[in-house]
């Protein structure tokens, strides 16, 4: 029989992760049913399916493809609290992997997934205290968080964020790196539909451009690094 | 029961949601912390783990609580904090939330007061964003083993691969940094005007910015790139390791401050108004 204590620790992750994955998203379901019991209401069905429409003929492919670049870079326990806690590309991926880094682990490995995991969990309960403390203080906080005179650090999260992140990564393979950032820079900056609503969108499109041309480039052995190609020569 | 944005019963909800979360965070934090000290990982990785990713959150948590409290003045304070706290970004919460309003005739700068208004806009970012809720108990444990027996055939590629998807992901983002600086060629005497229109509310937005507006991004992220480099030949030569563990949450941090110099320097949105039409 199949026992909970035989599972490995990867096994073990997938499991209950699946437990309360799905306990979440039934709380999450329940909400507005709930209220509409509560209240005595139905939505109003033409303007939800209206709206509804416009929203998942967007964000359902754009979710889909997201989860699906997403894992691989989050690991299993990550993924797990990530599709869940949200905020993934400014916040849950950005901490996971500079903590994969720092570690020196792989993110494959089961160490590198501990790491991940361990860095998702404190960055969602951080956020959700932050958030918490937040609603709480909301008189308060408007005024200072909503001022001018701090807007621009708040908008530009991103522009901080990715600048340290990329001098990591593209170090590490500058010669992927020029191909997608040229695509990338000339699309943004000559088609106005791309900005901060539609960066989700190109996140994939570039993540598959990076690994087609990755793999031509190993195939074609110009990623071999050069004290290996002499060795392999002698 | 009469409705109200704020009313106790929307609250007790969302904490009863939160209270789930956080007890899944908090149960996968407790499990791969056992396993860690299992696997004899050293401790000081892990409390250093503990201790960057702490501080890397906080100060995008706090512009988290800034889209709180935008979303705060049509629909409460309740809804927004459970939407932000789980699932979706700002801007996807958004996204949805103004399709919906739109839809019902709702708007952001007002009050909801129309139960079924609420339920309608709740229902629309619920379902509009489901796929995060149900793909990972799908597919998760497959999509691991594919790419664990990607590893075991080639570990190089492998690497290669997974450095290529962080670099897609990047090269994503710098792309859009630079999405204003066309800004600098489209200005009509030092002024750039925006419109947009908003056509199921019959609204137009009308902004203006400095031509070197969109120039305050490419600045703030070339800093902090400028600044990862100082880290990394600061961590080389002094083999300080704590350098690394708190480099990006430095370079955040110095970002965003530096970005309120840029933008006093640059100048950024110069007015904005909406006008029917």
């Amino acid at each position: 029989m199949f026992k909970k204590k035989d599972m490995s620790y990867s096994d073990s992750v997938h499991y209950y992760g699946s437990i309360w994955g799905n306990i979440i998203l039934v709380l999450v379901m329940l909400f507005p049913i709930s209220l509409c019991i509560i209240f005595g209401v139905v939505p109003k069905w033409d303007s939800f399916f209206s709206a509804l429409f416009s929203t998942i003929i967007i964000y359902w492919p754009v979710g889909v493809i997201e989860y699906f670049t997403y894992v691989p870079m989050l690991g299993s326990g990550g993924s797990y609290l990530s599709f869940i806690t949200g905020n993934i590309s400014n916040l849950k991926l950005p901490c996971a992997i500079s903590a994969i880094e720092a570690s020196g682990f792989s993110v494959s490995s089961e160490e590198g997934d501990i790491i991940s995991t361990i860095s998702i969990a404190v960055s969602s309960i951080v956020t959700m205290t932050i958030i918490i403390l937040g609603v709480l203080l909301i008189v308060p906080l408007t005024p200072v968080l909503q001022s001018e005179a701090l807007a621009p650090a708040f908008e530009n999260v991103i522009p901080a964020l990715f600048g340290a992140l990329g001098v990591v990564f593209i170090s590490k393979d500058w010669k992927i790196a020029l191909l997608p950032i040229f695509v990338m820079l000339v699309l943004f900056i000559f088609v106005p539909a791309l900005n901060e609503g539609t960066v989700g969108i190109m996140v994939p499109v570039g993540v598959i451009i990076t690994v087609i041309e990755a793999r031509i480039m190993y195939k074609k052995g110009w990623l071999d690094d050069k004290k290996e190609v002499k060795k392999n020569k002698e | 029961m009469k409705f109200n944005v704020n009313s106790w019963i929307i609250f007790l909800f969302v904490g009863i949601i939160i209270a789930f979360v956080m007890g899944q965070s908090i149960f996968f934090l407790v499990r791969a912390l056992k396993r860690a000290k299992q696997k004899n990982m050293d401790s000081s990785v892990i409390k250093k783990t503990i201790a960057s990713s702490v501080v890397f959150t906080i100060a995008p948590a706090i512009a988290i609580v800034i889209g709180v409290i935008t979303l705060s003045r049509s629909l409460g304070v309740a809804l927004p904090w459970l939407r932000l706290s789980i699932i979706g970004s700002l801007s996807y919460e958004l996204v949805a939330a103004q399709n919906a309003m739109t839809a019902t005739g709702a708007n952001l700068e007002a009050t909801v007061t129309d139960p079924q208004i609420f339920v309608t806009i709740l229902s629309v970012m619920t379902l509009g964003i489901i796929t995060g809720l149900i793909l990972p108990q799908l597919f998760t444990r497959k999509l691991q083993k594919g790419l664990i027996s990607i590893e075991n055939r080639d570990k190089k590629w492998y690497d290669i691969f997974s450095n290529a998807m962080f670099i897609g992901m990047i090269s994503a983002f710098l792309g859009f940094i630079f999405s204003n600086i066309d800004r600098l060629w489209k200005s009509t005497n030092g002024v750039v005007t925006v419109i947009k229109n908003n056509k199921k509310a019959g609204t137009q937005t009308i902004s203006t910015f400095t031509n070197t507006s969109g120039l305050v991004p490419v600045f703030v992220m070339l800093s902090t790139s400028l600044l990862m480099c100082v880290f990394g030949i600061l961590s080389k030569k002094t083999k300080a390791r704590w350098i690394n563990d708190f480099a990006l949450p430095i370079c955040l941090i110095a970002g965003m401050a530096l970005a309120i110099a840029f933008d006093a320097l640059l100048g950024g949105k110069l007015s904005e108004v909406t006008v029917n039409v």
